[in-house]
């Protein structure tokens, strides 16, 4: 975007009477700097009970073994991996938002980035359990790295899609984690600045020493372009590795060739489906309407048409081609998906993830809080489904019609899931209390260009023509944090 | 807020005339030499064929072309970008010529369908007739999407509605030059997004007809996107060349090396695209090894052809993400010409590979046909795009988001 030259037609990224850099500062870090709210209490015990919920089956599972799951000899990976590929999926809007965002300079993402990207670290943590847990013997977990042993042959498999899985997930995971922990820099400082006593000690030592010289800053840009330029190519790899998992298979209706750029778009649209969710409420319990304009929820909808018309392009892809490939076992399995026993999961997805989202086209539902909040759940609703397509519906009638079952979770099946909602939750809502959810420096960077008071100081002082003046009003009319100019 | 800078003239037009002319003029005579050698005085085997393979070959290219001109242009108003609007005059006249590309790849493919020099693999006498001596199983069943009448519909109703939104999309423009105000810059806005539903719903079919049903046994999912990445990066490079050509022949003063940066950047990431899909499709089959999907790659592993395949992930990823990587390299026009031409012809390369294994089959050649029809094709695409370039001003100055691209900076 344009700096000091932005166009009036671009609507405000912070909306609000005399912000100032202070005032940022202060309205960011209240959730941090004062004892939390009912609202978080409630939440956070919540998340903590399904948390507990969580303990109790993986140490279940743990004990008793991978028997404890609905799996049967021939769907021998349903509900588990399908939870894993949800949440990778998750985890990918975070790096995409702060890097693919920053390398087309789209200055929107500032505002988002931080809890988006912590959303990601959250996921991917997520998913890192359904790995461990998948093994079984997770004391064995190790043995997944090419380490030297002494197990005679036992040595990794460097043609199987699961090992590159393993190099990428963990390659990507410390990437994110170190973007994300750079970025924190600068606002953990100004915590430290603030503080007193022992809260003071420890975001010292968190700072890393920030003294905001320019130095600092030169060196804070610079490393913040290289992260990004590496994590963008993670981003990409590593959905691409986790669809080889399955399209490497000579399953019908895991092989397909799109498979890798579908899962990256499916993954990108579960990503901003899961940011929107938490990011409207947390606007709202902590008071960012002025930080997460209408402008931001828009452009996220937006993002979720784009992705989730790219997903549709997809499923119609690979119910044409299996039609046109001529191959009877491909032209059943996508059979089987849309008219199967299965068939309700399959319409779920296409209902969530292709048909709804295109209720964005009209302005206001995708300028509605509730409507988006909704339709977020419901893309989250869908991508799972989208899985639970693929893994579960592709292997419950194989090649062989004698082996042919039906898969049902078992009760751990579920409150594993379940409880991985609780442990993302309870992670994200210590996030919002010890660490600023919104990069206060990166908000600051755009007060001066693309604020409201700018604009309408630019308005006021006759610098805009007329027409786009009243353009610029009227776009106004949707932000639900622009009251002042309606009195 | 008016721009702060008058030395640039907004009512500056580009003359057609001189070595552009003559050039683009010298290679339309070339292509149609070429043409009559390959139809009437190449007395090899096979020589039909080959003349109407690589006519396909460089109609759909310049159709291509032309399209991601019009993608170019609505990509350019949905995602509200400003450092691109002082050079939309470029891509609106590529999509000015998409109406006539569309027509001579139409007539390229009617004439080859009824002259059998092409899709021979599912369009011949009785291919879908049980106990015929041309009878095939798997055609037979595709027969019911993969037949001339249908086939033909499809080209002309997919290209005739891109044509239709590209010439929308240059009318508003022209429009805003002379009314001013907004309302055409909402009216592109929403034709735009309009069109880009379409385009990304119809591509991948109309790519599976035109490229893909060469070999129509033959099916991949990927290939669509895949042909939409060699599109859009063959695109790119077209606009930038032209940017650049412009450039230096003292045209369009508001353009700089920040524009040229931008350009670059894209070009850089979606020839990395371009190589993941490609990538993912090869592994993904080579992996598997499935005899009906390996049969494509099997045939381009072929001694004829199996340099060229390798030489066509060269050309197409190594060299642009070697070059392209420093920022300095995207800033330079000099740098920046070579990789267009480069990969220009790369992707020329590319399109061969998608064409000709499934046409000419062994009896690949290059010589007078491929390389007289490709000079044609690029003075015919030339001419037609300078012409319309030249009949309106070089930039949109009523523009809204002129101003940014103006003091774009990055």
């Amino acid at each position: 975007m344009a700096g000091h030259n932005e166009s009036i037609l671009r609507e405000p990224l912070i909306t609000g009477e005399n912000i100032t850099y202070s005032k940022i500062t202060e309205d960011i870090l209240v959730p941090v700097e004062n004892k939390p709210n009912k609202a978080w209490w409630i939440g956070f015990s919540v998340a903590v009970f399904f948390a507990l919920v969580w303990v109790v089956s993986i140490s279940y599972t743990f004990y008793v073994g991978l028997g404890t799951w609905g799996l049967n000899k021939t769907v021998g990976w349903a509900w588990d991996i399908t939870g894993f590929v949800w949440w990778v999926g998750i985890g990918h809007a975070g790096t995409l938002i702060s890097a693919v965002l920053l390398l087309f300079r789209q200055n929107w993402r500032n505002s988002i980035n931080r809890s988006a990207e912590a959303m990601t670290i959250f996921a991917v943590i997520c998913a890192a359990t359904y790995i461990i847990a998948h093994m079984g013997r997770p004391w064995l977990a190790y043995m997944v790295f090419p380490l030297p042993n002494q197990f005679g042959s036992l040595w990794v498999n460097f043609n199987s899609p699961l090992i590159w899985d393993v190099f990428a997930i963990s390659t990507y995971f410390s990437v994110s984690l170190v973007f994300w922990y750079t970025g924190l820099l600068p606002d953990i400082a100004t915590i430290r600045d603030r503080a007193t006593g022992l809260r003071r000690r420890i975001y010292s030592i968190l700072s890393f020493g920030w003294a905001g010289s320019v130095k600092n800053w030169q060196r804070f840009e610079s490393v913040s372009l290289i992260l990004a330029g590496v994590s963008t190519p993670l981003v990409l790899s590593v959905h691409t590795i986790v669809s080889f998992d399955f399209a490497t298979s000579l399953e019908p209706g895991w092989h397909t060739t799109i498979f890798p750029p579908y899962f990256v778009a499916g993954a990108i649209f579960s990503g901003f489906a899961m940011v929107q969710t938490l990011l409207l409420i947390a606007r709202k319990v902590m008071n960012f309407e002025n930080y997460i304009t209408m402008f931001h929820i828009e452009s996220m909808n937006k993002i979720i048409i784009v992705t989730g018309s790219i997903v549709g392009v997809a499923y119609l892809t690979e119910l044409f081609i299996a039609w046109y490939s001529g191959v009877e076992y491909e032209q059943y399995a996508f059979l089987n998906r849309v008219s199967g026993p299965y068939w309700w999961a399959y319409w779920s997805m296409m209902t969530c993830n292709v048909i709804s989202p295109q209720l964005f086209w009209f302005k206001k539902i995708r300028t509605s809080i509730w409507a988006s909040w909704l339709l977020s759940i419901v893309v989250n609703i869908g991508m799972w489904f989208e899985r639970f397509v693929i893994i579960v519906t592709s292997l419950h009638r194989d090649y062989l019609p004698s082996s042919w079952v039906m898969f049902y979770p078992s009760l751990i099946d579920v409150t594993l899931f379940v409880g991985s909602i609780g442990v993302f939750f309870t992670l994200f809502l210590l996030f919002l209390r010890v660490l600023p959810a919104i990069a206060m420096a990166e908000v600051k960077l755009i007060l001066k260009t693309s604020s409201d008071q700018v604009k309408q100081k630019q308005i006021r002082d006759g610098k805009i023509k007329p027409e786009q003046a009243e353009l610029y009003q009227e776009s106004l009319e949707k932000f639900d944090s622009v009251d002042y100019l309606k009195v | 807020m008016g721009t702060h800078n008058h030395t640039h003239n907004f009512n500056q037009q580009f003359e057609f005339t001189g070595k552009a002319k003559t050039w683009s003029l010298i290679a339309i005579i070339i292509g149609v030499v070429a043409i009559a050698y390959g139809f009437l005085f190449d007395h090899s085997e096979h020589h039909a064929e080959r003349t109407f393979a690589n006519l396909l070959l460089m109609g759909y290219y310049f159709t291509c072309v032309c399209a991601a001109g019009a993608f170019f242009l609505a990509l350019q108003f949905v995602a509200q970008a400003g450092w691109s609007a002082g050079l939309l005059r470029i891509p609106q006249a590529f999509a000015r010529v998409l109406p006539i590309a569309s027509v001579v790849l139409i007539v390229i493919i009617i004439a080859g369908l009824y002259s059998h020099n092409l899709y021979h693999h599912w369009n011949q006498e009785g291919i879908a007739q049980e106990g015929h001596p041309n009878y095939d199983y798997l055609i037979a069943q595709k027969a019911s999407f993969l037949n001339a009448p249908f086939f033909i519909g499809r080209q002309i109703i997919f290209l005739g509605v891109y044509s239709i939104f590209a010439l929308l999309l240059a009318k508003y423009s022209y429009n805003e030059d002379t009314v001013g105000g907004l309302s055409n810059y909402h009216k592109s806005f929403k034709i735009s997004a309009i069109f880009l539903v379409i385009f990304g719903f119809t591509t991948p079919i109309w790519s599976f007809d035109t490229i893909m049903s060469l070999e129509a046994h033959w099916f991949s999912t990927m290939f669509g996107w895949y042909n939409f990445a060699a599109m859009w990066v063959s695109g790119l490079c077209a606009i930038t060349l032209t940017v650049i050509l412009l450039k230096k022949a003292g045209y369009l003063s508001w353009v700089n090396s920040n524009h040229l940066h931008d350009l670059g950047k894209f070009i850089f990431a979606f020839s990395i695209f371009w190589t993941y899909v490609w990538f993912a499709q090869f592994l993904l089959i080579w992996y598997a090894n499935m005899p009906e999907e390996t049969v494509y790659f099997y045939l381009r592993w072929e001694p004829e052809y199996k340099p060229w395949f390798w030489l066509n992930i060269i050309m197409n990823f190594l060299a642009p993400v070697l070059i392209l990587m420093t920022r300095d390299s995207k800033r330079q026009m000099s740098v920046m010409t070579f990789v267009c031409i480069f990969l220009l012809c790369g992707h020329w390369l590319d399109y061969y590979m998608m064409v000709m294994p499934g046409t000419v089959e062994s009896h690949r050649t290059f010589g007078i046909t491929e390389i007289g029809i490709a000079l044609g094709f690029a003075g015919l695409f030339t001419f037609l795009m300078l012409s319309k370039l030249a009949q309106k001003p070089l930039v949109a100055k009523n523009h809204p988001f002129l101003d940014e691209s103006l003091h774009h900076h990055i």
